[in-house]
């Protein structure tokens, strides 16, 4: 069985959780054995610029350490061996450009969506 | 056993928007019709079935005790489908995410409720006619 895990909001809970609770799953299931793929879209597509950071999180006195670090969590997909897709039209309507993203991503037009889901035996949009 | 095993994987808190209760709704169905049913409560779904969930009276409808209320409970609702399964001769497997319960301080399952982890998910979902991821937003 394969599935593809559709991300198409970004940053819920990010810093309560210290990473997107979507790619998460993903690695926790890929080290179950799941056979897994990923496909950015909306505003997740951000996940995948390289020039993100979580500037320091103060309450009072407490210090929040150990910030999310998305785009890594994203490559640390594409190293495990999990295709990571990218919707162009989604990056080019926030204006990201393609070399501000992280290696290896794989990208497609939403006019190919359709056929790329028909690869899956499952589509869950998370 | 029954013909058809469906999964669900949850991920919205009660009492923040209808998702939650509309999944309840087709698990209702489903078990109804004789179908095994998985639930994998992921993030803040594992307070669905919370077993420290209480009533509270509402002056604003002119009741100002609880039991006059009858304020819903999502835990009781968890509990009915749990029995309804029973009573049919069908399986309501729900598994609250073990990580996500910690975080949340929410331990305190209804009985019938067990804790796993996404593995279980995959595992779910490999044995399973078809899977409905219903997110937060």
């Amino acid at each position: 069985m394969k599935a593809l895990n559709v991300i198409g909001t970004a940053y819920r809970g990010t810093l309560e959780e210290q990473d997107d609770t979507i790619v998460w799953i993903t690695h926790a299931m890929k080290g179950a054995g799941a056979e897994l793929d990923v496909l950015l879209r909306g505003s997740a597509v951000n996940y995948a610029a390289k020039g993100q950071e979580v500037p320091p999180l103060s309450f009072g006195a407490r210090k929040q350490k150990n910030a999310p670090h998305i785009a890594q969590d994203v490559a640390g997909l594409i190293g495990k061996g999990i295709a990571v897709y990218i919707l162009d039209e989604d990056l080019e309507e926030r204006g990201i450009a393609a070399d501000g993203l992280i290696d290896g991503l794989i990208h497609i037009k939403r006019g190919d969506v359709a056929g790329l889901l028909d690869g899956y035996d499952h589509v869950w949009a998370w | 056993m029954a013909d058809k095993t469906l999964t669900f994987a949850l991920m919205d808190p009660p009492y923040e928007n209808a998702r939650s209760t509309t999944a309840l709704r087709l698990i209702d169905i489903a078990i109804g019709r004789g179908y095994d049913v998985n639930v994998f409560a992921y993030e803040g779904a594992v307070y669905v079935p919370f077993a420290l969930q209480k009533q509270h009276p509402n002056p604003v409808h002119g009741n100002p005790e609880a039991d006059e209320e009858d304020h819903p409970l999502p835990r009781e609702w968890v509990a009915a489908l749990i029995e309804a399964a029973e009573s049919k001769g069908v399986k309501l497997d729900w598994v609250n995410c073990g990580l996500c319960v910690d975080e949340r301080g929410a331990a305190e399952s209804i009985e019938g409720v067990r804790r796993g982890t996404p593995g279980d998910f995959w595992a779910m979902a490999e044995n399973s006619d078809n899977t409905l991821v219903i997110p937060t937003s």
